[in-house]
């Protein structure tokens, strides 16, 4: 597949309503383009294993994915266990059953709050720099001269961004999820007098495995939307540098919503 | 046949024709420089031989092959054939120089790690840069970086190679070695060349013919003597125009 890509028309708009029609049809190719980055990416993740320096690449997108993002993890999901805890507690409290805080607190987490917030910072930290990057390569013309040398540029830069992205975005949900507890507890304990080890028998006797899997197959998706819309959005970059400005804009908006949209969907699947 | 071909090649971007109608060829083991103002289309021309992009209409040949319309495996073919030197040189960043010039190999070929050493070694030598191997691109100058993708460009044996703007923004000096080793590539290789250049006085030094591009059409096509002594309205134009650059 060909990543550089040609404006769609050769001429100008005729008149206004086909103008309207023209940005009606390009915004259909651009979902058309992302399903593809998204497909060929997918199918091309065996070759990071095959190729030449794959495994290394891999490795290099796993340390930037997993290991560079964890300082930011680990604050955003403290606080958001701390808060949760908080908001809980104090409504807890009103109804003398503060020994519900840890159910509370842990199935906000696992079911919403710890995917939620591991892909919100991944789309922070991960796909705006995916963008970023992709963009920068595009308009300095070094995604053409992949083009040329006959390496597709999906199965080189989209393939090991977006397998790293899918297998960190799981295992820093569930860190988060750990994290965010600890935080709640820390809450609990000195805001509101829960003792710790009740805190954590009563989470761990909500969690449920079911929970688990749900929370963890969000956040796998998330790290898929996050790796494509960040790559569609990188290798459409156009317009040197103002135009990498805007789609790392865009590829964060972009996530951000559709992990809204999809966090809703998954849920509405899983739970009725 | 000529190796590459042109025919009344038309490209529109968004209803104005960038390339209005372009029809040239170029020999085997020729040096074609193509000059003219700045936004003429020059790039978008050497973009159509590989594909990069495609013509509204009209046709592109390389070596017979009409490169709009054959299936992958003969663009992959005429791609491997045709080094591309961008304006920038575009390396990759996260790269050291001997790296980038391995990648095509690593990537697209069978070759062990010493084959590969060993083409590399050469490719970095024919463009004396061998000092620089284990350099990444942001260390080195502009000129090296050109160099760096002039090395990526021949490295898997092409036999055409395209230039885009090799010398703008280089120092005289450093433009003439460059200019040096598109002339030593062309004699000693027989590498086929296309060079976009502002240079005219040096294009005129080396160039086989010269091509002047001109509100997207060819203005004139003509060996250097008589592209000088042409008396076409748009080279007389364009000769006065650059005046202050020849000698
Ligand atoms: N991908 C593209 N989309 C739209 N317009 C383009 C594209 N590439 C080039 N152009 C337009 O084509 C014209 C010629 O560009 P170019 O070939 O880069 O000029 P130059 O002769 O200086 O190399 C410019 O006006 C540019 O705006
Ligand atoms: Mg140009």
């Amino acid at each position: 597949m060909t990543v550089v890509r040609e404006p769609i028309w050769d001429d100008a708009p005729s008149s206004r309503a086909q103008g309207v029609v023209r940005h009606f049809l390009k915004f259909l190719a651009s979902l058309g383009w992302a399903a593809r980055i998204m497909t060929e990416s997918l199918a091309a993740f065996p070759s990071v294993a095959v190729r030449r320096n794959g495994r290394s690449d891999l490795m290099r997108q796993l340390y930037v994915t997993g290991i560079r993002t964890l300082p930011v993890m680990t604050v955003v999901s403290m606080f958001m266990g701390m808060i949760l805890a908080l908001q809980v507690g104090l409504e807890l409290r009103r109804f003398n059953q503060e020994i519900y805080l840890g159910a509370a607190v842990m199935i906000s987490l696992i079911r919403e709050m710890g995917p939620f917030s591991c892909g919100m910072c991944l789309a922070a930290c991960v796909g705006s720099a995916i963008a970023a990057e992709l963009g920068t390569m595009k308009v300095n013309d070094e995604i053409a001269a992949l083009e040329i040398m006959s390496i597709p540029p999906l199965r080189f830069l989209a393939a090991p961004r977006v397998m790293a992205l899918v297998l960190m975005a799981p295992l820093l949900a569930f860190y988060c999820c750990v994290v965010g507890a600890i935080g709640g507890g820390v809450v609990g304990a000195t805001q509101l007098g829960v003792d710790f080890e009740q805190y954590m028998a009563s989470a761990m006797s909500i969690a449920e495995i079911k929970d688990l899997y749900v929370g963890l197959l969000k956040a796998t998706v998330f790290g898929l939307v996050i790796g494509t819309v960040s790559v569609s959005e990188g290798l459409g970059t156009t317009m040197g540098a103002t135009g990498v400005g805007k789609s790392t804009q865009r590829s964060v908006i972009v996530s951000f919503l559709l992990i809204l949209i999809f966090g809703y969907m998954i849920t509405r699947i899983c739970y009725r | 046949m000529a190796l590459i071909e042109f025919h009344n090649v038309v490209k529109k971007f968004g209803g104005n024709a960038v390339l209005d109608g372009v029809t040239f060829s170029v020999e085997k083991g020729e040096v074609l420089c193509v000059v003219g103002p700045s936004g003429t289309g020059k790039s978008v021309t050497l973009k159509h031989l590989v594909r990069l992009l495609t013509p509204t209409s009209g046709r592109v040949l390389v070596d017979g092959v009409d490169v709009a319309e054959c299936d992958e495996r003969s663009l992959a073919a005429i791609r491997r054939r045709v080094g591309y030197l961008f304006q920038g040189g575009a390396l990759l960043a996260w790269m050291t120089v001997a790296e980038n010039v391995a990648l095509p190999l690593r990537e697209c070929t069978s070759l062990t790690e010493e084959e590969i050493d060993e083409r590399v070694k050469k490719a970095l030598e024919s463009v004396e840069l061998a000092s620089a191997a284990d350099k990444y691109p942001a260390e080195i100058s502009g000129g090296m970086q050109k160099r760096a993708g002039l090395a990526r460009a021949i490295v898997r044996d092409s036999d055409i190679v395209l230039y885009d703007e090799p010398t703008s923004g280089l120092d005289p000096v450093t433009a003439t070695t460059i200019h040096r080793l598109i002339i030593k590539l062309n004699k000693s290789l027989g590498i086929t060349s296309v060079v976009v250049t502002h240079d005219l006085q040096s294009a005129l030094g080396f160039a086989d013919r010269i091509l002047l591009l001109k509100d997207g059409r060819v203005a004139a096509c003509d060996t250097p003597e008589k592209f000088t002594q042409s008396t076409n309205r748009d080279v007389v134009e364009f000769l006065a125009a650059m005046k202050g650059t020849l000698k």
